[in-house]
This record gives structure tokens, C-alpha cells and sequence, in this order.
């Protein structure tokens, strides 16, 4: 299994790497149609994507609609910006308001049968990047001193 | 200057790896991240400024020595952010190797 490694690379923005095992025709594939985003592009544990639309070409329209298993749904949208397969796409991302779009940069590299993604999200502002750290400040209270290794390990990639 | 401003640069990040290892005087951070990064000690002196400016390091007298220590609280702060997407994507992705696996197994037929 390979390494995901988050690190911030501006003020606004966030980047994650992450390679696969497969040609990236198919990790691009998998990572547009709505046959396989439903298998995977699912959160936590105990959610289903039961909508998944994605018009995948420059300026078409995308939705998921998730769902836990108590009924709760959650409804994500954008719009592609860029489409260039299986290399590169650009997409804007919100869940609506009062959360900030985002646009997201993937990018597809392959070498040796392994695909390289890089995935770079972007916030309009320091204002949203803030907003987004204030909830993850909230729902990460717990981390400990301990992990700052770690942290460093992952700033450091 | 934010914990994201001062994160974004990568001697920077440099650095404050070098000091998870522990406490280090400026001249050892500056013979190693200058040799690494082929960058002057003025420059390098100016990353450790930022850092110290931040609340990322600490710094103490020790002798003719000034040491210095990384400060974890502003570290996680960014942390905290980064993990919200390191545990949905992190899951994601380990599901995606599941899909890209079953996808090359029936193109193989």
C-alpha cells in the first residue's frame, strides 16, 4: 500500500500525493466515472454515494449525494474547469454554503505501471483556508505531542 | 506570518524535521540545511528568524551557542487541518487500490 502524504504548499493551498499500482488510464477512469466513484470516494466508514453524476469535460457539471446508514445525507457539487485525459483536470468543489469552493488540480503522472497523483486544493481565500482549519482544529482536539513526528515526517515530503 | 505561510517553504519544513530529532545549535541548522539547499547562512539565518518570529522554535543561550528547539502547538494547529483530509482521503484511496486491482484483473480476460 502506498503512502499518502498531505502537506500545505501556500498559504491557501494543501497538496496530496499518493501513487497506485495501475496505468493511469485506469486511475483516471476510476477517479471520474460514476461506475467507480461509488466504490470508493465514500469518507468514513458507514456511507454509500447513492447519486453520483459527473458531465467530465470542461465547464460540466458534477454531484455526489452520500448517505450513512442512518439515513443522514450529505450532497457535494462543482463544476470541471480543465478536462485533459488521463493527465489532468481542474474542478471546483463546495458543499454548499457557508462552506468555501474549492478548486482542486489532479494530476496524473505514470512511470513503470505506477500512476503518481498529485492532487492540489485550493482555497479562495486565507478567510475560507481559516474557516476550514477552525473545524479540523475542532474535531482534531485530541491529537497529542506524540504525533509530531509524524507531522514533521509528512511536512517534510 | 501564519503556521501555513511559514510550512509553505520547504527549508523551512527542513529545519523543523532536523529539530524533531531534538534540541540543535544555529550553526549545526546551518551547515547542514545551507549544504543541503546550497543556500547562505544569511539566508538560512532568515528561515531560523521566521521560525523563531512564528513561535515554531524556541531558542536558548548556551554559552556562545544559541540553541534551538521546535515548538510543537503551532505545528499542530496546521496538523489539525491536514488530518481532516488525510482520514477521508486515506480511507479513499486505500478503496481506490481495491477498484484499480478489480479493473486490471478484468482486463485481463
Amino acid at each position: 500500500m502506498s503512502t499518502l502524504t498531505m502537506t500545505p504548499i501556500s498559504d491557501t493551498e494543501i497538496r496530496a500525493t499518493r501513487s497506485f499500482d495501475a496505468p493511469r488510464e485506469l486511475v483516471w477512469e476510476a477517479m471520474t466515472s460514476p461506475t467507480y466513484l461509488p466504490q470508493w470516494m465514500l469518507g468514513p466508514d458507514g456511507w454509500t454515494m447513492p447519486v453520483c453524476e459527473a458531465d467530465v469535460r470542461p465547464g460540466g457539471a458534477w454531484r455526489y449525494v452520500w448517505r450513512k446508514d442512518d439515513g443522514t445525507e450529505m450532497e457535494m457539487r462543482g463544476s470541471y474547469l480543465e478536462v485533459d485525459p488521463p493527465e489532468r483536470f481542474v474542478a471546483t468543489e463546495s458543499w454548499g454554503e457557508p462552506w468555501p469552493e474549492t478548486v482542486n488540480t489532479g494530476v496524473l503522472t505514470e512511470a513503470g505501471g505506477v500512476t503518481t497523483l498529485t492532487l492540489t486544493i485550493r482555497y479562495p481565500s486565507t478567510e475560507a483556508r481559516d474557516a476550514a482549519a477552525a473545524t479540523g482544529m475542532e474535531s482534531g482536539a485530541a491529537i497529542s505531542y506524540d504525533r509530531l513526528d509524524a507531522v514533521l515526517a509528512r511536512a517534510s515530503t | 506570518m501564519n503556521a501555513f505561510d511559514v510550512l509553505g517553504d520547504p527549508v523551512r519544513r527542513r529545519i523543523l524535521e532536523l529539530l524533531a530529532g531534538g534540541e540543535r545549535p544555529a550553526g549545526d541548522i546551518v551547515a547542514t540545511v545551507g549544504g543541503e539547499f546550497g543556500i547562505s547562512q544569511p539566508a538560512v539565518s532568515q528561515h531560523l528568524r521566521v521560525l523563531r518570529d512564528s513561535g515554531f522554535t524556541t531558542v536558548r543561550p548556551d554559552g556562545a551557542r544559541r540553541l534551538y528547539a521546535v515548538e510543537a502547538a503551532p505545528l499542530r494547529e496546521v496538523d489539525a487541518w491536514i488530518e481532516q483530509f488525510r482520514q477521508t482521503w486515506g480511507k479513499n484511496f486505500d478503496r481506490l487500490d481495491q477498484v484499480l486491482a478489480g479493473m486490471k484483473r478484468k482486463g485481463k480476460r
